[in-house]
């Protein structure tokens, strides 16, 4: 917002109060840095490809508390040839890591859902693992919108 | 104690492949929040959730802060007899919960 | 930032004069405003977080408390038959205090009488947890609170509420839920606050919570002072609300954003 040309006592007021609200709900940011650890963390030297991994996040959210999201991978999920783990990641969280899953040729279907917690608008990552130990990943942009009005903290 | 849902199919097919949804009660604190006067409100999170089918791990998950409160987590697994499944959540402050159910293959 | 979106849209929005109540065939719930995925998480139990409390309320329910050594089945048995519809008739008129309380005040007040037990706190998982069991025994059945002729009174005062204007932005209940609801605020839809699915999960809490916390919330959004818990203002707003969606159906546990 940055259109107030014209303050008002109110709009002032206004903004005291959502600073003093960052303050307290936002802790610093994972850096691009931490991110690339957290990943290497996962993949090691392993290069890591796009393609055969699903995302399926809404673009926009009406709150970042609770997101659901899926992961599904393209594999045939046979015995020799299926689905390691999945490992997912955040942008600007203050921790890059979300949740990683272990699955097998016995799922059957390589994929898992759940819902996670999004500070910001950001990008998700997800990165499977494959039998041939090759890593394949998506990326996918959510928008986080804000309720209009929230309560104050407690 | 904490409530947890488990939604499994009560039967199946020798060599089906099914989904198991389960939702336990927990806050997931991320230990990234501060009270009004400024103290951090510590961690209090699951940090793994594990199921097994008589005794066999299928799926395992290692959950982080960034896991909504009231974690819900779906999966897949083929069923090959009939037996039970066992969930086992663990975590912060010596957390540790299970659940149970049964399938009956035909 | 949103803050000051907020009270941008919102003082266009005062300039506004009062429209009249929402006509029935247009009354909305909250539900029908919401994502996609948003709908799935309520329409699916086993997906519903509210539910998690719903199961708490089961089992607080078949537990004794209090120096009477009873639980709510011992007097009320199964809670899917004698409980059935009841909570679509709260706020109720109480004889004993000459005025509504709402389905927690009645929860508290057997806790009190009959089980002589202490009240649990507004807000406690223990008192969400019963009035979700409780409430969720009405789920898809019509609304009907506030027919009861004592009420009548206490039905005017909720109203008079939710038209006065106040707090800071100087705004009324009314401003955005009757008069705006078809629009959005920050991003937001701006729904007919209609109470439909209380105590319910809201995604911003990351918890079940009452109908008075979400007022409370609103009243803090229009930067009023927030009436305390429990308060008679609190409890007619409730009334006046669950008379102004009379017939619509109860859906608790409900989700919203």
């Amino acid at each position: 917002m940055a259109n107030s040309n014209h303050t008002t006592r109110r709009t002032v007021l206004g903004l005291a109060g959502g600073a003093a609200a960052l303050v307290i709900v936002r802790p610093v940011d994972a850096t691009p840095a931490m991110l690339q650890a957290a990943i290497r963390n996962v993949v090691g030297e392993a290069n890591v490809r796009t393609g055969k991994v699903k995302l399926d996040i809404p673009p926009l959210v009406e709150n970042g508390n609770t997101v659901p999201m899926t992961v599904s991978v393209l594999s045939p999920m046979t015995a020799d040839e299926y689905v390691k783990s999945i490992h997912i990641f955040n942008e600007k969280n203050p921790q890059p890591n979300i949740g990683n899953f272990y699955l097998g040729p016995r799922a059957g279907r390589a994929q898992i859902s759940t819902r996670i917690r999004l500070a910001d608008s950001q990008k998700v990552t997800a990165i499977a693992r494959l039998s041939d130990d090759t890593f394949w990943s998506a990326t996918a942009d959510v928008v986080v919108t804000l309720a209009a009005c929230t309560e104050e903290a407690t | 104690m904490p409530s947890a849902l488990i939604n499994i199919p009560k039967k199946a097919k020798r060599g089906d492949v099914i989904e198991i949804k389960t939702l336990m009660s927990h806050i997931m604190e991320t230990g990234y929040r501060h009270t009004a006067s400024g103290s951090v409100v510590p961690r209090d999170i699951i940090t793994s959730f594990t199921c097994r089918f008589n005794g066999t791990e299928v799926f395992r998950a290692d959950l982080y802060p960034a896991i909504a409160a009231n974690p819900f987590i779906t999966f897949f697994t083929t069923v090959t007899e009939s037996g039970k499944f066992e969930f086992e959540w663990i975590g912060d402050k010596g957390f540790s919960e299970t659940a149970q159910a049964s399938i009956t293959v035909e | 930032m949103k803050f000051a979106v907020c009270i941008a849209l919102l003082t266009a929005m005062s300039g506004a004069a009062l429209a009249t109540e929402i006509p029935l065939a247009e009354r909305r719930s909250g539900y029908s405003f919401m994502s996609a995925d948003t709908k799935a998480m309520q329409d699916e139990d086993t997906a519903n977080p509210g539910m998690l409390f719903v199961l708490d309320g089961e089992a607080l329910w078949t537990r004794k408390a209090g120096g009477a050594d009873k639980a709510c089945a011992d007097c009320h048995g199964d809670a899917g038959v004698s409980m059935k519809g009841v909570a679509a008739h709260y706020p109720a008129f109480e004889k004993t205090l000459g005025k509504p309380i709402d389905l927690e005040g009645r929860i508290n007040l057997c806790r009190t009488n009959h089980q002589q037990a202490s009240p649990f706190a507004y807000e406690s998982r223990e008192l969400l947890a019963l009035s979700a069991y409780v409430a969720q025994q009405s789920r898809g059945m019509p609304i009907a609170a506030g027919t009861d002729p004592e009420l009548a009174p206490f039905v005017d005062k909720g109203r008079e509420l939710f038209m006065q204007r106040q707090g800071q932005l100087n705004l009324a209940c009314a401003n955005c839920h009757d008069d705006n609801w078809d629009k959005k605020l920050a991003g937001s839809a701006i729904t007919q606050g209609q109470p439909t699915g209380y105590p319910l999960y809201r995604l911003e809490w990351q918890s079940l919570g009452s109908l008075q916390r979400r007022l409370r919330a609103c009243i803090t959004g229009i930067r009023a002072q927030a009436y305390d818990y429990g308060s008679p203002e609190l409890v007619e707003l409730e009334l006046y609300l669950m008379t102004r969606a009379h017939g619509m159906p109860i859906e608790t546990p409900a989700v919203r954003p």
